[in-house]
This record gives C-alpha cells, sequence and structure tokens, in this order.
C-alpha cells in the first residue's frame, strides 16, 4: 500500500509498505477514506519530537470502512465505517475503566522508554513516535487498529467524512480544553492558538455556556475562522499586547479560564525572545517554547484555570510558577480520552448543533502529502486544515 | 532460596560410602581378603577407622548440605586410602599384589570421580555466593483471588515471561520448566511449590540437581477501595560458573531487573487485556532490550 512515511526532520515521503495484518484477535484492519495533518504532526515534521525512526508512517486522524476483523471484535462487521480516535486504549486498564482513555496502562509497548522521559508512560498513539508505542500511523490506504472493540464509531447516516472525521482528535480535545475550564455562566474564555483546535475550543466554549471567547494569533485567516464560526472577539498578538488586551476586556479581571492549543512550537511576537527560546530548545536547554502558556498563566483571573491542550514533548524553563502558585490558579492538561466524547459528540453534530468542517481549507490526495505539509506548516493559501484522501 | 543444586553427583557418593562404610564395620575380615591386605598388621583396626570415616562422608554428603566440603573429605579419605594400599604393596606377596593392584585401580577411579564432584560442588558454592536477586512489581485492575489462580496454574507463566518457553504441571504438585537457551537450545529443571497460601502467596523452588537452581516468591496484596491488586514479585537465580553460566547470564540480558520488570507489563497486559499488546515498531510486544527502535513504525512484509 501507499503511506506517508516521515523520512527525517522536514522531509516526508509517499512510500510503497507492506498492508497492515490482523496482529491480535482485538485488532481490525481500515481502509482509510480520510486522513488529516494535524497540527501536532508538524512537531514531528520539524524534529521536536524524540524516538521518531526514519521510515515511521505518520496519521493519527483517520476514518474509513472496516476491511477485516480479528476474532474478539464483536462490536463491528466488515463494510462499517468508521472513525478511529488517535489514542490507543484497551478498555480495561484502572484507566481506562475511569475514562482516562489517552492513559492507557497497556496499550503502549514501548512504555519504559517513555518511562524514562515522562516518570510515567501514556498510551500508545498512532504515528506519533516510538515512545508512544511505536505504532503506524493513518496517513496511509489502509491501518491496522488494536483493541477495535473499544476505539473505533460506527457512523451511521449520511454526513460526509469531513463533518465527522475531525472526532479523532481535533473536536474532541478542543471540547475537553473547555471542559476543563468549569465554564459558569458569564465566563470569559480566552485561547491562544486559533488553528483548528483552537477553534474547536471556542466553539466548544460556546457550546458550554461561556458568555465570550477570545481567540488570540498571529494569523489574519484563522482569527477571521474563529471569529465568524464561534463568534469569537480577536486579538493579533503581533498587533496587540495581550496582557493589556485581556485586562481591558475584562476591566481589569482577566479571562475566567485560559486554554493553550499552541503547545510546544509556540511564537513569540519579541524576535529577541523568540531566538532565546528558539535557541535554548537548539541546544537542548529546553525541549518546548512556552510563550502561549506563560501568557495564559500570567493572563488568567486569580483563582481561575489554565487549560493545556497544546503539546508538550519534555521541559519548559522560565514558567510562571509564582504566578500560578500565589494567585491561586488551576492548571489542567491532558491529551485528549476522545473515546470519552465519541458518542455525545457526534450525537451534537447529528442535532446540527456543529459542523466540523467549517475547519477544511485544503483537501489534497494522500500522494501529495509531502507538499500538503509545506503548505500547512507555512500556512500558505492560508491554510487552516488539510484532509487527505486516498 | 535454592542454594544447593550440584547435580546428583555428591548425593550418589554419599549413598556408595553409606554400602561402603557399612560393609567394612560388619565384615572387615572378609573385605581385607578380597583387596589385599589381610597380611598388614592391625588390618581390622585400620579398616574399621576407614569404614567410620565412610559412614561420617555418607552422612555429610546425604544432608544435602555443605556438598564441596564433604566432597572433599572423600577425596582426603581416598588420599589416606592410596597411601595405605601404597604401603601393602611394598609388604605383600605375589598373589595378594594382583588383588591389591585391582584395589588401587578401583580406588584410583572412585578418586577421580570425588575430585570432579568436589570441584563442581566448589564451583557451584562460588556460584551460590552470586545469586542474582530481582524484584519488581506492578499494579493490575483485577482482584487478589483471580491473579492468584492465573499464577497459581503455572502452565500460564511462559504467557508472559519471555525466558520461558513452557511450564507443564505433573499430578505430583511438581512441575517441569523449560526455558529458551541461546542457539536455539532450551534448558529444562523441576521445581515445587513450597508456599501457596490463596490469594496471598506463591513461591516455588527449583528442586536439587538443577543446573540453574532458582525460586520465586509472588505476593498479591489487594489495593483499597477496589483498584485491584499489588503484585510483587522476587526472583532468584544462582547461574553456575564457567559457559552455562555465561550462557545463562544471557538468557537474562544486561539488565535483568528490567526483564522482570517488562514480563510484569506483558503480565498486566494479559492478565487485563487478554493479549500481548503489538505495535509495528514491536511486533512482539513489550520488550525494551531486543525491540525498541530497530524497526520503523511500518506494517511487516508477508
Amino acid at each position: 500500500m501507499r503511506a506517508n512515511c516521515w523520512m527525517g526532520r522536514n522531509t516526508v515521503e509517499v512510500r510503497e509498505v507492506p498492508d497492515p495484518r490482523i496482529l491480535s484477535d482485538r485488532d481490525a484492519i481500515v481502509r482509510v477514506t480520510s486522513t488529516a495533518i494535524c497540527g501536532s504532526d508538524l512537531h514531528l515534521y520539524d524534529g521536536y519530537i524524540p524516538t521518531m525512526k526514519k521510515g515511521d508512517i505518520l496519521g493519527h486522524e483517520f476514518m474509513g470502512e472496516v476491511v477485516e476483523l480479528g476474532r474478539e471484535v464483536r462490536n463491528l462487521r466488515v463494510g462499517d465505517r468508521v472513525v478511529v480516535p488517535f489514542p490507543i486504549a484497551c478498555g480495561h486498564c484502572a484507566a481506562c475503566t475511569h475514562g482516562f482513555f489517552s492513559v492507557c496502562e497497556n496499550s503502549n509497548p514501548n512504555a519504559a522508554l517513555a518511562e524514562m522521559v515522562m516518570g510515567h508512560a501514556p498510551a500508545g498513539v498512532y504515528g506519533y513516535s516510538h515512545m508512544l508505542g511505536g505504532f503506524a500511523g493513518g496517513q496511509a490506504e489502509y491501518a491496522r487498529v488494536p483493541f477495535a472493540d473499544v476505539g473505533p464509531i460506527k457512523i451511521e447516516g449520511d454526513f460526509r467524512d469531513e463533518q465527522v472525521l475531525f472526532l479523532s482528535d481535533i473536536f474532541p480535545t478542543g471540547y475537553m480544553g473547555a471542559e476543563m475550564c468549569d465554564i459558569q455562566r458569564g465566563d470569559v474564555i480566552a485561547v491562544w492558538g486559533a488553528g483548528p483546535v483552537g477553534q474547536f475550543a471556542m466553539a466548544s466554549a460556546r457550546m458550554l455556556g461561556a458568555e465570550r471567547v477570545i481567540a488570540i494569533d498571529r494569523y489574519p485567516q484563522r482569527l477571521r475562522i474563529a471569529q465568524e464560526n464561534t463568534g469569537a472577539e480577536i486579538i493579533n498578538y503581533e498587533q496587540t499586547d495581550v496582557l493589556e488586551a485581556l485586562r481591558e476586556m475584562t476591566a481589569g479581571r482577566g479571562p475566567d479560564a485560559c486554554i493553550d492549543a499552541v503547545g510546544t512550537e509556540s511564537h513569540h511576537p519579541s524576535g529577541a525572545i523568540n531566538a532565546y527560546d528558539r535557541g535554548k530548545q537548539a541546544v537542548r536547554l529546553e525541549t518546548d517554547r512556552p510563550h502561549a502558556l506563560r501568557e495564559a498563566i500570567l493572563s488568567c483571573r486569580n483563582a481561575g484555570i489554565v487549560s493545556v491542550i497544546g503539546v508538550y514533548g519534555g521541559f519548559v524553563d522560565k514558567f510562571p510558577m509564582g504566578s500560578l502558585m500565589n494567585r491561586s490558579l488551576t492548571l489542567r492538561s491532558g491529551q485528549c480520552h476522545v473515546q470519552r466524547y465519541l458518542r455525545p459528540l457526534l450525537d451534537r453534530i447529528r442535532r446540527g448543533e456543529i459542523d466540523p468542517s467549517f475547519v477544511v481549507t485544503h483537501r489534497m490526495r494522500l500522494d501529495e502529502a509531502p507538499q500538503a505539509y509545506e503548505v500547512f506548516k507555512n500556512k500558505q493559501q492560508d491554510c487552516n486544515k488539510v484532509v487527505l484522501t486516498a | 532460596m535454592a542454594t544447593r543444586g550440584t547435580g546428583p553427583l555428591p548425593r550418589l557418593l554419599g549413598l556408595l560410602s553409606a554400602g561402603l562404610g557399612a560393609a567394612l564395620l560388619a565384615v572387615p575380615e572378609r573385605l581385607a581378603e578380597i583387596a589385599g591386605l589381610d597380611h598388614l598388621p592391625d588390618h581390622q583396626t585400620i579398616l574399621r577407622g576407614v569404614g567410620a570415616r565412610e559412614l561420617g562422608s555418607a552422612a555429610g554428603l546425604l544432608s544435602g548440605r555443605r556438598p564441596a566440603l564433604w566432597t572433599w573429605t572423600r577425596v582426603a579419605g581416598d588420599a589416606m586410602d592410596l597411601s595405605v594400599l601404597g604401603l601393602a604393596l611394598r609388604t605383600g606377596d605375589r598373589e595378594r599384589r594382583w588383588r591389591l593392584a585391582v584395589t588401587t585401580g578401583v580406588i584410583g577411579a572412585v578418586t577421580a570421580l570425588d575430585l570432579f564432584a568436589a570441584a563442581s560442588a566448589t564451583r557451584a558454592a562460588r556460584a551460590n555466593g552470586r545469586v542474582m536477586r530481582l524484584r519488581a512489581s506492578v499494579t493490575v485492575n483485577r482482584p487478589p483471588d483471580e491473579v492468584y489462580r492465573f499464577w497459581r496454574d503455572l502452565a500460564n507463566l511462559p504467557r508472559f515471561m519471555r525466558h520461558l518457553e513452557s511450564v507443564r504441571v505433573g499430578g505430583d504438585g511438581r512441575s517441569r520448566w523449560t526455558a529458551k537457551a541461546p542457539a536455539g537450545r532450551s534448558v529444562y529443571w523441576d521445581a515445587e511449590i513450597v508456599e501457596d497460601r490463596p490469594s496471598e502467596v506463591l513461591a516455588w523452588r527449583s528442586l536439587p540437581g538443577t543446573i540453574v537452581p532458582n525460586a520465586g516468591r509472588v505476593r498479591f496484596v489487594a489495593v483499597p477501595g477496589g483498584r485491584g491488586t499489588e503484585v510483587r514479585v522476587e526472583l532468584g537465580y544462582a547461574p553456575p560458573a564457567g559457559r552455562l553460566g555465561r550462557m545463562v547470564a544471557k538468557l537474562f540480558g544486561e539488565e535483568p531487573t528490567q526483564q522482570v520488570k517488562d514480563d510484569l507489563r506483558r503480565f498486566k497486559q494479559v492478565i487485563e487485556t487478554g493479549e500481548i499488546v503489538r505495535s509495528d515498531s514491536s511486533p512482539d510486544g513489550t520488550d525494551l532490550r531486543r525491540h525498541m527502535m530497530r524497526r520503523p513504525a511500518q506494517p511487516l512484509a508477508g
């Protein structure tokens, strides 16, 4: 089959690779009909996530048709149309039984590697480094889906792929980011990063009852999409001082909760500070650039909540712990426990409360993946979200 | 922890000593004739003394304790016997010399066997000083009685203990364990359960005569609040010296503790999910040593 493979920093290639096979009784093989490039794939592309190996198949947002099933998978049939959640979860460990699917205790065969970096290991994830299991990803014609009796959700009804594909990651991720904010009536929610995850966090904050939503980014096109689809007020951080603007917009209180939907490669408007953090990252003094997170903490109102859904890989520097502690802030975070949200969010789509396809700006073929990564990385042609089809 | 394993030889020698000692004390005159020693003055006293010595060696060797020491006392006894025989050869007549030569040949052969046994027992005793003790623990989301039952059926162990090929449980409570050895070979040993408290503790130990004496103990402790079971494992191995020892050491890798941890991770996978978790880069499942980053995350060919 054809698959998009990581070949080193800033290089992906669509290559001919062996077809996946059933390896365990709870596996399924899915013929991928649509797959997306995630902003977090760019962290791999840019070489910031350790334990990648040349030839790794990328992609953790995908959906398709079940073509083969292991003997133990009784809830699916060949021919079913399914969306596959990006965290691989066994469904039976303590974490899974409490709904914390992205920290499944069993799905990462290379857990010992992750433990060296993180203390304890998170779940396995498709196409996201060997530290997270070394699973082949879904930017391919076919994908093997372990624990298929727990993960994939069957899609019935005449939805287009683009309407349900994002249940695999970015819609539930944004939703969980908003849910972690414990939104009360009248709340103002500020979101750093107006990419697709940030846009879904804003839309979700609205659905959960936020009074106002504020989007912070530097790309006018992304701010416009956020404004038009979620009613967000916008701050372009290259033109405005963010802390000052947020104080002004909330008459000095600060947002009730702040969502970091940026993660490890955030950008700072000051060239000097940006260069300082990039330099430290280059010599491995820190693995992550946390401008957005620092700003989210400093901006948040006293006793507010900072919700982190942007992806970090390792260690950050100049973390404003004093502000967090002295002002009674609550820091919440996590890779999304997607399995928990599939059914309720599919219901919201079915009821017409949201049409997630609003994030899509580019539709390309799997074979065009290398070009798609460049367009997405450099935000060429006002790129917001790329969907690849076979 | 078993520390005695030196093979069956010391015990066989013990039985030989017992038989010989008893005969020497019962019918010294008859044996003196057969051996060609009956011309020596005080030969009855000498043979009774040798008999008492043999019974002493037998008691030591059959006790199973300190086989190295007791096999060396046999070697010392052999040296005494050979010097007595040398004395007898010088003073005996022609007909007796023939019988003395045969006796000396037999004692010489026994001496060689004793030397071999003593050297092996000494090596084993040294190896026992280097017992590898490994500990690891894991929490599983299953109640203690279920976890205990899974371990109690020893045939389940190879499902997650990577170095084991099989464990066959016999009717007598004993079991035969077969482990993979380098170059496609295998080694096996027999073990018995030495402690068995349902839902609490299970311990086993290899039987004497095992080339790699080993033992294991697992404790099962319920985590309060229905949070499953803490499984705490202690394993001990006494690898023999020499080539075999190196082979055994290889079985457990350079980081034996990591292997036990990997084993427990696989145990958790098996008891919680029913299977070993496999990824494209680790198609055989968790094995930090063998698979980490060895192949890209792509489906296997064929």
